[in-house]
Parts: structure tokens; C-alpha cells; sequence
């Protein structure tokens, strides 16, 4: 492989935004059929670089050099016309157009000035085989799941005659048999000669399907190594720049018994289509995880909890009252705080700064009338964003313009203000690098130890192993199985639950 | 300090309303001339702000349903039925009382926070996009008025009215006041409370704020009735202007230029963040720019189009995009800073 002449070489790009150098001196080098990861923690560059390299910015510094030739590239549209695409991590599709719509936006095939919407669709449902996905094409994307919607992306860049194909998390939404199914793809693809840069936060899955790795830190190249010379916990080193063994020391000890009334206790909860009837408990200064596959019903349990839905049946105890939740105001008032998975869309609102973020929810429970003050606000933002070490520690910095990782942190902040007694955190992990991932666990720990009782919801198993008093396991829309979390076997049971017992 | 001074909102809004009064300037030797007239202040600049009060007042309203992503097409409409309401409460009243007056505005406001009210409910409890919703005021609210007025234009001889609009209160016209009455409390409630961050957040992404605990139906009912109490008393400072209410043609037209002034002020049509005082500049700038095409002697038959080029060059000095394009060529520093217009993800 490496005989080959290199397809894409970048060498000492720099980019500077104002206040913030975002990559100084970094190199990436990719060869044809080879998948090239790209590691870092939040912050470390590895958009700004993609963005780079696709046009989205323009470069303050350094050489691209393509196929043998030196390019500027100018627009993301210039890239593609290269053969240099992007799907990105979140998935930046019209929900309100159909599949082939997705597939062929900008580049219609056209003929007279007409477009030829059955060649279109035949062409859509070709290239969707390449992905083994057999879908009703000329549906809305709204329809299908994100999963899908994620697979679209990828047949939309497959259209144009990719020969470099930059995955940025294609994984974080996806379940174990779509990543398997992902893999199929990328193998394939890569079988077909193209260049692949893989960016991923699961290193189990760097380790599965990349053979080299690049890892940025803080905007600096810091190495490229091929996949077999750098263990796991060596490249863990380098992305965050210390040995690390911290996280497996987050561990807690974990109550040994349940005591006491339940702080939250839910009776036959459901809502049709959503969540079949459930009862969950949640005692003082307890986690309880939610485990269970993509689509299994976690969110549309917590949600009820949290009155986002409205529940069809059933009764929800809040420290042995009962309460109906119609709306999340109600619930926050009950001090229940729920921290969405879905941070674009129900988290953030991009265009304020992080500190109305912030303060948002707790000025909502206050409502339009006790204004807090500007000056208490500046307080409680520069406390919190020390706190969870946010990154610009600037709170007047929309948050439109902070990494994933640091939207979550603000969100986090958002709940914690409000000085809630259960939080419910939903994939808030999700997105994000292993430095932020352990500080958000070990948070959960250390308030948990406070009192605060937690609903832990995550899609990595192991997350919730480490953390979790109780796991509540769900499938196809009901909650299966409650595993108090003690030993060796806990994972094993909970797999065997999640996968359909037996 | 320059930099951040043209990082301002209301940078490139203040230089265009500085640039056409400069234009009058050169025409009009004695445009910037304010005297004192019969114990009244007089003068261009007077007369733009007493002419610009309606349009100001609407703005202010058109504002803040806009920062909710929303848009309030049937202020126009409003407009004529405050005038109609009003006009007909007072058509026969006697001069010696003031208590008609004071019911006529008190009816034409509230009949008119009911109009906003309705807009409220079809678009936040039935979910009604704003723009159809506020469709339906435009062209019923226009029949209603009609209708009070019974098809004719209604002439008020009852002289208190004519204050309202005509007034001078310590030799400023009393419609300035008015203005500046509802400006302030506009600015009290968004800034001094927290309805102006509800409603940031509400148009900026609605979802989230109703997650965050934020009843987000609650403030769209609100700003929509705020617009019908601003689109209220526009109505009843153009009605006592002429001292008549005309259901057909008061108010005509007026909720684009409305939606404009909100525009050039700064506030974006997708919600969000708004400025007041880029709105009022806003509405300033149209204003004077009428005022401008009628005293520099442009044929009245090439007004629309004079106005529609201004328009279009304010737009696109507003446009970051474009100022980095036109003037980045030349002037790297500047690119720079559109930048972090845009938004930037460091990650």
C-alpha cells in the first residue's frame, strides 16, 4: 500500500480564526484504499481540518497537494467537483425532500432542461443497493430513520465519483447491526480504491475498520501511525496528552441496597406507539442506567418522565405525591431535569450566547417577571464554565460557535443551575471525545454522591457498567429486565437482555 | 474602536439615514433648519419624525413577531380598523367632553389586541403558519372596518381627536411622544424583564425552549397582541391626522414597509436575536426616503422604483456576505470579521 503515490497530502496547514489558532503545522497524508482515521478530543482540530480540506474555509497556511498536483480549493462544491466529500456528523439533509431529492440536490440529472425524475430514481435505488438498503426512494426523508437518513448521506456523496470520502461520526447514531452494516460499505468502498478519512469517537470501531491513524491535539499534528503500532491506550495517551487511568477509576461504590421512598416512581407509564407500559423507580443519590439498541424506546421512556410527551396511561409519584407531567415546565417545577440527545434540535439555542443558554432553564421556572439580574448571570456562567471547564471560557460567545462536546457542557450547566433532584441525561456523551466523556461521568458520580438522583441513558454499554447503580434494559419499545449492576456478570446479563433474552 | 463600532448592528443603518438626510442636505440648503414656529418647534427633520410615528410604532410590533420567527401581515389591516373603530366612537360626540375620546382609543385598542389575540391563537395554539395565519386578518380585518364604517370614509368633527396625531405637547408633536412612550416600554419589557431573552430563544429554536421549560405558546400570544396594540395606536395617529377613517386605503401597504424597517434594522426574518433601535432607524430611513423622493421633485410616477432601488442597496450593505465581497477584495482585515459572523465550529 504504501508504494503507492499518496492521493491527498496535506503538510503544515495552518488556520487561525480571531482569538483561536485552530490547527498550526498539521499534516495528513492519504493513500488510495486505505481508511484513515482521524483522532482527537473536542477542540483538537479535526473539523477545522475537514473543513479545510473541503473549502469551507480557506487555508491561512500550508500545501494540499492531489493526486500529484498543488489545489485551492475554493467552495465545498469545488471539493466535490475534485472528488473530495464530506458527510458530515450531523446529518445536514432536507428532511422535507424526498430520498432521491437528497441523492441528486445541485446535480439533477437533466435533459432538456427537464429533470428525468425516473432515471433519477432508478439511479437512487442503484446506489442505495451499493449500501444494501432497499427503500421506497421517492418517500420523504422525514419517514425513515436517522440511521437511513445517515446511509442517504453517504449514497449522496457515492453519487458524485467520490475518490476521497471524509466520514465525520457516521457511527454516533447508528446501532450495532447499522455499524456493521456501515463497515460492509466502507470495506467496499475501500476494496474500490477510494481514500477514506474516518472520524469517530468509538475506539472500538477505529480499531475495527481504520488502518492508520492521524491524532491532532489542541490544533497540532501530533503523529501518524499505522493501526497495529498503537495500542489503545497509548493512542488515548497522545489524544489527550497524559496516560490516562482515570477512567477506570470513576467507578463509585455503589449502594448496596436500595433505601427509602422513591424520589421518582413511575406506575404503568406508556404512550401508544412509544413506549409500551413500563414501572421505574429512582431512589435518592441513585443512577439507574437505560441500556438497550438504537430505537428500543430509552428516549421515549425518559421523555415521559420528563412530560416532553404526554403519557396514555399510567402514574408518575414525585417523592410519594402523585403528579400528572403535561408539559416540561410542570416537570421542572418538580425539579426533574432532562438533558436531550438530541442537542441541535432540542438542546441549544444557537443563536444566543452561552450564557442566556445557561441560564434558560432556570429563568424559565422563575418566569418573565423575576428578570435575573445581568450581573448574577455573568456569575453563575463564569462559575459553571470553570466548573465544567468550557472551552472558550468566554460566556458572551454564541454557542453556535463552540464544538459539540462544549454545547453538551453548556446543556449540562443549563440543568445543574436549576438545582434539579433528578436529572435525566440522555446520550450526553454521545458526540463527544473521551476527555469530555469521562469529566460528564465523573460529574454524574460526584452529584449523585450530592443526592442528585440520575436517569443515565447511553448507548455505550460500558459507560453504563461504570456508573450505574441499577440498569434498566429495554426492547422493542418495553422495558424488559431491571439488573442491579454488582460484578462480572452484570455485562453479560445485560447484553443477553438487550440482544432478546434467551 | 472604530472595529467595533462598525461591528454594531446599527452601524450601517445609522450611515444610510445619515447619507439621504445628507443627499436633502444638498438639495435643501436649509433641510437641517429647525425653528420655532408659533411656539412649536419646525422644520424637515420634525416632520420626518411626526410623519414616520405610525411606521415606527408598527415596526416596534412587527419586531418582536418576527424575532419569533413569525410575521404579522395583518397589521395594515389593523390599521384601518383602529381608525374605523375610533372614527365612528367619536363621529358625533360633543367638543365639551373628553370622555369620547378617551373611550375611542380605549375601544380601538382593545378591539385591536383582540385582532392581535386572534392572530396569537391560529398560530400558536392551532399551529397555523404565521404567514397564512396573518393572511386572514389582512383581508378580513380590512372588510370588518368596512364594515363599522359602513363603506364610506368616516369624517370626525369632534376636534379633541385631531390631538393625537396633530398635537404638540412642549412644541414637539404629540405623536413623538407616543412613540417614544411605546418604544420605552418595549425596551423595559425585553431588556429589564426576561421577555426578550424568552423571546430569542422561542424564535431561535422553539423546541428547545419548550424543553427548557418555556411556554413557548404563551409569549407567540403575546408578541401578536403587542402588534395589534402598536398597529392600534399607528391606527389612531393616522385617523386623527386627516380626522377621517377610510376602511379601504388607511394603512394601506403598510405592513411591508414594516417588515422592511424591521429588515434593514437588523433582525433577522429567521428569528432569533432583534434590535429595537435598529428597527426604529429602520422605519427612519423609509420615512425619509419618501419624504426625500418628494422634496428633491422625483416625478411621482418613478417614486416606486427610486424607492425600491434604495431599498435594495440598503439591503446589500447590510449583507456581511456582501461587504466582504464587495470590500474584501481590498481590505483582508475585513473578511476576517464576516467571519465570525458566520460562525465558527471549533472542534
Amino acid at each position: 500500500m504504501k508504494e503507492q503515490a499518496p492521493r491527498l497530502v496535506m503538510e503544515g496547514i495552518d488556520k487561525e480564526f480571531p482569538g483561536v489558532k485552530a490547527l498550526s503545522n498539521v499534516n495528513l497524508t492519504l493513500y488510495p484504499g486505505e481508511v484513515h482515521a482521524l483522532m482527537g478530543e473536542n477542540g483538537a482540530g479535526k473539523s477545522t481540518l475537514i473543513k479545510v480540506l473541503t473549502g469551507v474555509y480557506t487555508i491561512d497556511k500550508g500545501t494540499v497537494t492531489y493526486e500529484g498536483k498543488d489545489i485551492h480549493v475554493k467552495s465545498p462544491h469545488d471539493a466535490q467537483d475534485m472528488g473530495i466529500t464530506t458527510v458530515y456528523q450531523e446529518v445536514n439533509l432536507c428532511t422535507n425532500l424526498s430520498v432521491t431529492e437528497n441523492i441528486f440536490i445541485g446535480r439533477e440529472i437533466m435533459k432538456n432542461g427537464r429533470i428525468k425524475w425516473k432515471e433519477m430514481n432508478k439511479r437512487a435505488v442503484e446506489l442505495l443497493k451499493r449500501l444494501n438498503l432497499d427503500i421506497d426512494v421517492t418517500k420523504l426523508l422525514s419517514s425513515y430513520s436517522v440511521a437511513i437518513q445517515q446511509m442517504v448521506a453517504i449514497a449522496r456523496s457515492l453519487n458524485v465519483s467520490a475518490k476521497v470520502l471524509i466520514l465525520d461520526e457516521p457511527t454516533s447514531s447508528l446501532d450495532r447491526d447499522e455499524v456493521k452494516q456501515l463497515f460492509a460499505v466502507i470495506n467496499k468502498l475501500k476494496s474500490e480504491g477510494m481514500a477514506i478519512v474516518f472520524v469517530s469517537h468509538f475506539l472500538e470501531q477505529v480499531y475495527e475498520i481504520s488502518d492508520r491513524i492521524t491524532v491532532l491535539r489542541n490544533g497540532e499534528w501530533v503523529g501518524e501511525y499505522a493501526i497495529e503500532d498503537l495500542p489503545r491506550l497509548e493512542l488515548v495517551g497522545k489524544m489527550i496528552g497524559k496516560e490516562l487511568n482515570e477512567m477506570s477509576s470513576i467507578s463509585k461504590e455503589r449502594k448496596s441496597s436500595v433505601k427509602g421512598e422513591a424520589i421518582l416512581h413511575a406506575q404503568n407509564l406508556s404512550k401508544k406507539g412509544r413506549i409500551e407500559p413500563y414501572d421505574l423507580e429512582l431512589h435518592k443519590g441513585e443512577i439507574v442506567g437505560l441500556a438497550g439498541l438504537l430505537g428500543s424506546g430509552r428516549t421515549e421512556l425518559a421523555r415521559l418522565l420528563f412530560g416532553a410527551d404526554k403519557a396514555d396511561t399510567g402514574e408518575l409519584k414525585i417523592s410519594g405525591n402523585k403528579k400528572v407531567l403535561k408539559t416540561p415546565k410542570q416537570a421542572i417545577a418538580n425539579r426533574i431535569a432532562f438533558c436531550s440527545e438530541d442537542r441541535k434540535a432540542e438542546g441549544i439555542i444557537p443563536e444566543l450566547t452561552i450564557r442566556e443558554n445557561m441560564i434558560l432553564a432556570m429563568q424559565g421556572m422563575y418566569g418573565w417577571f423575576k428578570y435575573i439580574s445581568k450581573k448574577r448571570q455573568m456569575e453563575i456562567a463564569d462559575e459553571y464554565t470553570k466548573l465544567l471547564n468550557i472551552n472558550p471560557p468566554n460566556p458572551e460567545q454564541l454557542i453556535k460557535n463552540l464544538s459539540g462536546g462544549n454545547q453538551q457542557k453548556v446543556m449540562l450547566a443549563r440543568w445543574l443551575i436549576t438545582n434539579p433532584e433528578v436529572l435525566i441525561l440522555d446520550e450526553p456523551t454521545r458526540g463527544i471525545d473521551i476527555g469530555a466523556k469521562t469529566e460528564i461521568m465523573k460529574l454524574m458520580v460526584k452529584l449523585s454522591g450530592e443526592g442528585m438522583s440520575i436517569l443515565f441513558i447511553s448507548g455505550e454499554l460500558e459507560e453504563i457498567l461504570r456508573t450505574c447503580d441499577r440498569i434498566a434494559v429495554l426492547r422493542d419499545r418495553k422495558k424488559v429486565s431491571e439488573i442491579v449492576n454488582k460484578d462480572h456478570q452484570t455485562q453479560h446479563e445485560v447484553m443477553t437482555e438487550m440482544a432478546g433474552g434467551v | 474602536m472604530l472595529k467595533s463600532l462598525m461591528k454594531s448592528k446599527l452601524f450601517w443603518p445609522i450611515v444610510i439615514l445619515v447619507i439621504i438626510l445628507l443627499i436633502n442636505l444638498f438639495f435643501d440648503r436649509g433641510f437641517f433648519q429647525i425653528e420655532v414656529r408659533n411656539g412649536r418647534l419646525a422644520g424637515s427633520l420634525v416632520d420626518i419624525l411626526n410623519r414616520g410615528a405610525p411606521l415606527m410604532l408598527i415596526s416596534i410590533g412587527m419586531t418582536l413577531v418576527i424575532a419569533t420567527k413569525g410575521i404579522d401581515l395583518g397589521v395594515g389591516s389593523v390599521i384601518a380598523l383602529s381608525g374605523a373603530i375610533a372614527a365612528t366612537t367619536v363621529a358625533d360626540a360633543s367638543e365639551g367632553s373628553l370622555a369620547p375620546l378617551f373611550a375611542a382609543i380605549a375601544l380601538a385598542i382593545f378591539v385591536c389586541m383582540v385582532a392581535g389575540a386572534w392572530n396569537g391563537f391560529l398560530v400558536s395554539r392551532i399551529g397555523v403558519q404565521p404567514i397564512v395565519a396573518t393572511l386572514i386578518l389582512m383581508v378580513a380585518g380590512r372588510g370588518v372596518a368596512q364594515l363599522v364604517t359602513q363603506g364610506q370614509i368616516t369624517t370626525v368633527y369632534y376636534d379633541p381627536y385631531t390631538f393625537i396625531g396633530g398635537g404638540y405637547l412642549l412644541g414637539l408633536p404629540f405623536s413623538i411622544f407616543i412613540v417614544v412612550a411605546v418604544l420605552l416600554l418595549a425596551l423595559f419589557v425585553t431588556r429589564k424583564t426576561a421577555m426578550g431573552l424568552f423571546i430569542e430563544s422561542v424564535g431561535s429554536n422553539p423546541e428547545a425552549s419548550r424543553l427548557s421549560g418555556i411556554n413557548s405558546k404563551n409569549i407567540l400570544m403575546m408578541v401578536y397582541i403587542f402588534s395589534g396594540f402598536c398597529a392600534a395606536i399607528g391606527g389612531l395617529i393616522l385617523s386623527s391626522n386627516v380626522a377621517s377613517a377610510d376602511g379601504n386605503n388607511a394603512g394601506l401597504w403598510y405592513e411591508l414597509d414594516a417588515i422592511l424597517a424591521v429588515v434593514i434594522g437588523g433582525t433577522s426574518l429567521m428569528g432569533g436575536r432583534f434590535y429595537l433601535m435598529g428597527t426604529i432607524i429602520g422605519a427612519l430611513i423609509i420615512q425619509s426616503l419618501t419624504t426625500t423622493i418628494y422634496s428633491i421633485g422625483i416625478p411621482p410616477e418613478t417614486n416606486m422604483v427610486v424607492k425600491a432601488i434604495v431599498v435594495l442597496i440598503v439591503c446589500l450593505l447590510q449583507s456581511p456576505e456582501f461587504r466582504s465581497k464587495v470590500f474584501g477584495s481590498f481590505k483582508a482585515k475585513k473578511a476576517v470579521e464576516s467571519e465570525d459572523d458566520k460562525g465558527v465550529t471549533l472542534s
